[in-house]
């Protein structure tokens, strides 16, 4: 007998070992650059000058810093002192000083007191913290556009640490939680790295850079960044290229670059996309004040929020379903559908989720509705009638739901619940939208005759956590008021039996019984 | 009250104890073996490959069948009394029924090869085989595949999961040309290469081959190449599994012979799925029907004659569907891999290798037979209706679009398609007339 002795030689996992270098190269920058950044929270030095105090004119009243005169000199090594300091000096001369106005006190005077060699080389340390970081990320994801043959790839998804509830999973989403307590609650902590895009900020909006700021520009690298792994991902489909852009392009110029450019003009700064109720504030006395006082911008501004919120968003909600605001225009559905999208399968699926889901959601829109009528009433009544109460509704609404879940939660546990945990059980808008959704829209996912294997890949990758398969081994449309549209589980079917369609609006549950037809 | 019992929790024993539910009140038992819960078979692949935790894989909650009373009993039936209308676990526990079905579906053939129990050498049918492979898997580097089959190509995308490299041994010319028409089937053979998957044809196993610690370490095929592996996978095809039945008065042969209304020689004793083998007339042409999709049809049926409606078992116009890798695949109607006499076909195939369409249809009439497509998805409804009303081949081009099942953006190719048909056949000039469009609604 003839023997060859013969080895395996063409695999593309070997082809592809070039880019496994190029992308560990990549996270190494990306996780130095994110250690940086962590680490310049801790090595700056304080010193209280006079200088201190007139840069700080902008945001601070006379009256405080004339109190904080004292501190003119003092330096300090330790945040935490240097923060009881000037609490305790402010205490002293207005001892009714409201915790709230003294979080912004502290938070302007310890930032322009930032010194030591983050104050000198700024630019230095913005490069080596956030741009080393997004290069890296660059790096590490540009390759999966060539590393692999276009097409669903989701292996080892449940096996990842990361994406399987693991231990980088759970550091991930401790440190995202850590970050929006500080950043709501306790900006003043991080005053360190709001100065490291002090420059970026200067050079968009000429104005100096604060925690919203910042958070602003980390949240639309991150859609960018991720973005683009999103297109990597999806370069097959179509449908998911387009979104995914529009996605990004609402995040960058209407959520970012647009709002910024008014403030450089010093005009009101709103993102134009952002609906009421999602928009919590947007009928507060104030918000409303503010609007009709900044001349004809901000009465086009404001009659376009009325517009947009009562109008637009219904109507397009009828021909579209929700999907053209929660995955191609939001901030929220941005932020969700790129950073989020490898944390889609976390959400529960079960019946009890979906019961939960539609107490909490619900809840929350006769929450921001009532808080909404009070304030309408309140402005026009110059606040003689629920002044005082839509106030303190306002306050504990954005609280309890602008930021502990739209925030806290909404994104910090990602990789806990799933990429949608504000949209599925918080999102008042998203609420009104489904109800539209579910009652009249020419918004269905088609299910293609008996196909279905029931292999639960739908449903596993849905990130609303609506059951998906349940109705597709049934042979029914899927008519859900919380499908956001993402188009991801009729792109993971393997059997080809899922199209998100518009169509007429008789028959869309398509409650055929599958059975053989002769 | 009446006591189904049923033997098997795959989609055909499942489907059936849910459609009586809907039907009756009966008291409904369903036994297996297997596992406690239903479970979607095509998805073990992506338990082995973390798309899917193995509780992702369960079409129902657990607590769906306490609600509609179907009572589940984990255990391995020994034996069936149809005297005593008694089925026997091996708990020694006996189990009473008024109406039995036998859904036990079909069971990995194996061909007698040398060395076929060798460590390391598997089949993949069910869960237990999902634990093996990850146990086989643990610092293996090369794997062979012997059949051409949907599970061989499950089977090497599995590994290749792995990082483990794939080779794949298939009878024939090229990879499943027994069922595919040879376009397709070289398209496929041609994307199973671009995976990096060593796919080679016309070779067949021969021998197995032990290391010095008794494990799989090469293969030696038909042709005397020695193929170093540390996996072997076999995929030859599955039979019916009629063990149980063979051992009582059931009649059997490939499988449990039934008539078209699935009733096996035994009175309230049924079969289906499968293990089941429908007569028919000419016992040459018996069915043995072994997908997911017939199986639930097969359920649907047997449940209305279960609850007194006695129903034959009609699949209808045959569909079918897979995927291969990146590549989807549907299929309606009758595509033989050879073409018949009498028919004539049209053949469409779009430049980046991923994408076909075969449309089948009658020399003479032109009306559609059958299809396949592949790497574009189609209405199933749509071309049900088309084969039913055998609507003509140039019909079907006209109105493509109307069947086209792609998500939104995506490239439409019916004009290609249709100027094809004008090139092929510039007497007709055929127009696009429906096109799915991604403004219609207006």
């Amino acid at each position: 007998m003839k023997l060859i002795k013969i080895t395996h030689s063409s695999n593309h996992t070997n082809k592809n070992n070039h880019y496994v270098w190029i992308k560990a190269f990549g996270f190494l920058l990306f996780l130095s650059g994110v250690l940086i950044f962590i680490a310049s929270l801790f090595i700056s030095d304080y010193q209280i000058t006079s200088q201190t105090l007139r840069m700080s004119e902008q945001k601070v009243a006379a009256e405080h810093l004339q109190h904080l005169q004292v501190l003119i000199g003092k330096e300090y090594t330790s945040k935490s002192v240097a923060l009881a300091d000037i609490k305790a000096t402010l205490k002293r001369s207005e001892p009714d000083i409201k915790n709230y106005e003294l979080g912004v006190i502290q938070f302007w005077i310890l930032k322009n007191a930032v010194t030591g060699s983050l104050r000198k080389y700024t630019r230095l340390y913005l490069l080596l913290s956030l741009m080393l970081a997004t290069m890296g990320g660059l790096l590490y994801i540009i390759p999966h556009f060539f590393d692999n043959l276009p097409g669903i790839k989701n292996n080892n998804i449940w096996f990842s640490s990361t994406t399987g509830r693991g231990a980088i999973g759970i550091t991930i989403g401790s440190l995202l939680i850590v970050f929006y307590v500080l950043l709501y609650w306790f900006p003043q902590y991080i005053v360190n790295v709001v100065v490291l895009v002090d420059p970026v900020s200067y050079f968009i909006r000429n104005l100096p850079a604060d925690q919203w700021f910042l958070y602003g520009f980390l949240y639309t690298v991150t859609v960018f960044v991720m973005g683009l792994r999103m297109l990597a991902k999806y370069r097959h489909s179509r449908y998911h290229i387009v979104r995914t852009i529009s996605i990004m392009f609402f995040q960058t110029i209407f959520a970012f670059i647009l709002p910024s450019l008014m403030e450089r003009l010093s005009m009101p700064g709103l993102d134009l996309k952002n609906a009421w109720p999602l928009n919590y504030y947007f009928f507060a006395d104030w918000n409303i004040r503010n609007l009709l006082s900044s001349g004809n911008l901000g009465v086009f501004m404001f009659v376009w929020g009325i517009v947009l919120s009562i109008v637009l968003v219904p109507v397009l909600t009828y021909f579209f379903g929700k999907r053209w605001y929660c995955s191609w225009v939001c901030g929220c559905g941005g932020l969700a559908e790129t950073m989020g999208d490898p944390f889609r399968q976390l959400s529960n699926k079960s019946l009890r989720a979906w019961k939960v889901e539609r107490i909490s959601i619900y809840g929350v829109l006769v929450f921001a509705s009532v808080m909404t009528i009070l304030q309408i009433v309140s402005y026009s009544t110059n606040g003689t009638l629920f002044g005082g109460l839509s106030g303190a509704l306002n306050q504990v609404y954005s609280f309890l739901i602008g930021a502990a879940f739209a925030g806290v939660i909404g994104t910090g546990f990602y990789p806990f619940m799933g990429n949608r945990v504000w949209c599925r059980f918080g999102c008042p808008l998203a609420a009104i939208m489904g109800i539209v959704q579910r009652f009249k829209s020419r918004f269905r996912i088609t299910t293609n005759g008996g196909q279905c294997i029931s292999c639960g890949n739908c449903s596993t990758y849905c990130e609303m956590g609506i059951d998906v398969r349940a109705y597709a081994q049934r042979g029914e449309n899927i008519v859900r008021a919380s499908c956001v549209g993402c188009g991801v589980c009729a792109a993971v079917c393997p059997r080809g039996v899922l199209r998100l369609e518009n169509g007429p609006v008789a028959n869309r549950f398509n409650l055929v019984k599958l059975e053989p037809v002769n | 009250m009446d006591h189904l019992v049923i033997i098997g929790n795959g989609i055909t024993g499942i489907t059936t104890a849910r459609h009586v539910r809907k039907l009756s009140n009966k008291q409904i038992t369903i036994i297996s073996n297997e596992s406690d819960h239903f479970y979607s078979r095509p998805a073990l692949m992506y338990i082995f490959m973390g798309h899917m935790r193995y509780s992702d894989t369960k079409p129902y909650e657990d607590w769906f069948w306490q609600k509609n009373t179907i009572n589940l009993v984990r255990g391995f039936v020994t034996g069936i009394d149809t005297d005593q209308s008694m089925v026997h676990l091996n708990n020694d526990e006996k189990i009473s029924y008024d109406q039995l079905l036998i859904a036990t579906g079909s069971k990995p053939n194996k061909f007698g090869w040398p060395g076929q129990d060798l460590p390391g050498v598997q089949g993949f049918y069910g869960l237990p085989d999902i634990e093996l492979l990850e146990k086989n898997c643990v610092g293996a580097k090369r794997a062979v595949i012997v059949g051409g089959g949907l599970i061989g190509i499950e089977f090497a995308e599995m590994l290749l999961s792995r990082h483990i490299a794939v080779t794949m041994l298939v009878r024939e010319e090229s990879y499943w040309n027994n069922i595919l028409p040879q376009r397709e089937s070289e398209l496929v053979s041609r994307h199973i290469r671009e995976h990096g998957i060593d796919l080679r044809c016309k070779v067949n196993l021969k021998e197995l081959v032990p290391g010095s610690e008794g494990r799989v370490q090469a293969m030696i095929t038909d042709n005397g190449e020695e193929i170093p592996c540390e996996i072997v996978g076999l995929t030859p095809g599955v039979s019916p599994n009629i063990e149980l039945a063979k051992n009582s008065k059931i009649a059997t042969n490939r499988g449990v012979l039934v008539n078209e209304f699935l009733e096996t020689n035994i009175r309230n004793v049924y079969a289906a799925g499968d293990c089941a083998e429908i007569t028919e007339s000419d016992s040459a042409n018996n069915k043995i029907e072994q997908l997911w999709y017939t199986g639930r049809m097969q359920g649907m049926a047997l449940a209305k004659t279960l609850c007194g409606e006695r129903t034959a078992y009609n699949r209808g116009i045959w569909f079918n569907s897979a995927k291969f890798l990146d590549i989807e695949y549907q299929t309606y109607g009758y595509v033989s891999n050879i073409p018949r006499d009498g028919e004539d076909s049209f053949y469409w195939e779009h430049p980046d290798d991923r994408k076909c369409l075969h449309l089948v249809y009658e020399q003479k009439s032109h009306a559609l037979l059958g299809m396949n497509v592949f790497g574009i998805r189609m209405r199933h409804r749509v071309f049900e209706a088309w084969i039913r009303e055998k609507r003509s081949l140039e019909y079907v081009l006209e109105n493509l679009g109307e069947a086209d099942f792609d998500p939104e953006f995506y490239r439409e190719f019916e004009r290609e398609i249709v100027a094809l048909y004008n090139r092929q056949f510039p007497e007709k000039n055929l127009h696009s007339r429906k096109k799915r469009g991604l403004l219609n609604f207006l």
